[in-house]
């Protein structure tokens, strides 16, 4: 087994998972794009979700920390559930923004294109939620945002601002942004797609050492074999229903389902 | 004409201390700075709520903020001024009387600073709405994905984010509320203008008053460029020069 968790996961499946998406559905106007999609992520796994485009990954990702409202479905995470109201317009809209606000700081999302804030420098936008949300002394924040920077390898870029920055370097230091809120689960939203190819290995390097230090992950991602590696459980997503998941030996290697072989077979 | 050029001459008559008008121009200037300071903060708040409010609001919020905008920019600011300063104060003295109580006296420099405030707030949400709508959305989400109430998320993201976008806009506006202070003139707020078509008219040096009192606009102007300068190369402090 590739994976630094195997075993894992049975363990932690016995205790509250870490996230449980039960029966999620999302329609946007005519097209429904998540067609019921329960999912659960105990404790130190790391879940990638692989899918052609339009399958609805990234959806169902943003549905989790609600940037994206569910039409009907559960969140939970650590077993408090998003509570969530219908919308009057047959869907559902937060109902209690501060329990919201509150969830959403034990969840960190790292974005597709960075979405680093461009007025502030890289250090600045690490101890941005530390600060202003979480309420953490200012020269603390900075301590450990130093920390994180060096981590991954952007000590001599704290005081440049973001758009001076290779791709590379922007999500480096946007994953340092998600570290320094000490997240229960990290949402990475194909962090590496609009990266020019040789800066790719960089930020997978940082996101390889995170998994195996026993963080809680979900990964949307087109790096199959990525994927593979440093994931415990693989989730393939088809037309807004889960094709098939599992192990990712199994998964990979012996795939039941014929949409998961054609995919395969097409980014292989 | 000899008289004239006399006049122009007559360097004394710029003492600070009577029977020079120096010191009354001055004093003109600082009523004007102080309405344009004061319009420009009033019309940037309004320019803030009116940007947001066209921006998120609901359809009869932005229905009542098109009419607002569309409406201020259409009539001349002089006839606004005339309008807002007598129709307004009117107006307030009309509700006081039904509320029973006294007539209020409203100052000069209160109205004219609620005139300019209304004219810049129109025009300074057109300007700010463009620049709102050029903050990358990811970045207003990432905010929200890492907890930030709305209010947060203006302020610390969409505000800062959108100054450079701003600036330009919100400079010209800046130049021409200093200048629209003027237009108060009519109705007699004792502003450089004013003082100095008084002192004019007093000593019949039209010509020296009226250049002194261009040379103190043009000061406000440059001086603000400086400032104005500044503050743009802290905007776009994030921003890679394009040349």
């Amino acid at each position: 087994m590739s994976s630094p968790q195997s075993g894992a996961k049975t363990g932690a499946q016995a205790s509250t998972p870490a996230v449980e998406v039960a029966d999620l559905r999302k329609r946007f106007g005519d097209l429904e794009v998540l067609k019921g999609v329960s999912l659960t992520a105990g404790n130190g796994d790391v879940v990638a979700i692989i899918g052609g485009s339009g399958s609805g990954k990234s959806t169902l990702l943003r549905c989790i920390n609600m940037l994206e409202l569910p039409t009907s479905g559960a969140v939970s995470i650590q077993g408090e559930t998003i509570e969530m109201q219908p919308d009057g317009r047959d869907g559902l809209r937060p109902a209690n923004a501060a329990q919201l606000r509150r969830i959403r700081t034990r969840l960190a999302m790292v974005f597709q294109s960075f979405n680093l804030w461009q007025h502030m420098t890289v250090l600045g936008n690490v101890i941005e939620a530390p600060v202003q949300v979480m309420g953490v002394p200012r020269d603390e924040a900075i301590a450990r945002a130093e920390k994180l920077l060096e981590r991954v390898g952007l000590s001599d870029k704290r005081d440049v601002y973001p758009a001076f920055l290779s791709g590379g370097q922007q999500q480096r230091a946007a994953i340092a942004r998600a570290l320094a809120v000490e997240p229960e689960v990290m949402l990475f939203d194909e962090p590496t797609s609009a990266l020019d190819p040789e800066l790719v290995g960089e930020v997978l390097a940082v996101i390889a050492d995170l998994a195996r230090e026993g963080r809680t992950m979900l990964l949307v991602t087109h790096e199959m074999k990525f994927a593979r590696e440093v994931a415990n459980h693989v989730v393939f997503l088809a037309d807004g229903v889960i094709e098939e998941e599992g192990p990712p030996d199994l998964v990979y290697s012996a795939p039941k389902s014929e949409r998961l072989q054609k995919f395969l077979a097409t980014v292989e | 004409m000899i008289d004239w050029i006399a006049g122009l001459a007559a360097w004394e008559l710029l003492a600070l201390e009577p029977p020079g008008w120096g010191g009354v121009l001055l004093r003109g200037l600082a009523v004007s700075l102080q309405v344009a300071v004061g319009g420009y903060l009033l019309g940037f708040l309004i320019g803030v709520g009116g940007a947001t409010g066209k921006l998120y609001g609901g359809p009869i919020l932005r229905d009542i903020l098109d009419v607002y905008t569309t409406l201020v920019r259409a009539v001349p600011e002089l006839v606004l001024i005339l309008l807002l300063y007598y129709a307004g104060t009117d107006a307030l003295n009309q509700i006081m009387i039904l509320l029973g109580a006294e007539r209020v006296d409203i100052s000069g420099l209160a109205a004219g600073i609620f005139v300019i405030g209304v004219v810049q707030g129109a025009y300074q949400t057109e300007v700010l709405r463009g620049a709102f709508k050029a903050v990358p959305h990811g970045e207003t989400e990432a905010a929200r994905a890492y907890g930030m109430s709305p209010l947060q998320v203006l302020r610390r993201i969409t505000l800062p984010g959108m100054l450079p976008h701003a600036v330009p806009g919100l400079s010209n506006l800046w130049l021409i509320a200093t200048k629209d202070t003027a237009l108060l003139a009519v109705v007699g707020v004792a502003e450089l203008t004013l003082v100095t078509r008084q002192a004019g008219g007093t000593t019949k040096s039209y010509f020296l008053f009226f250049c002194a009192a261009g040379l103190l606009y043009l000061m406000v102007t440059l001086l603000s460029n400086v400032v104005i300068r500044l503050i743009e190369r802290h905007a776009r402090r994030g921003i890679p020069a394009v040349r």
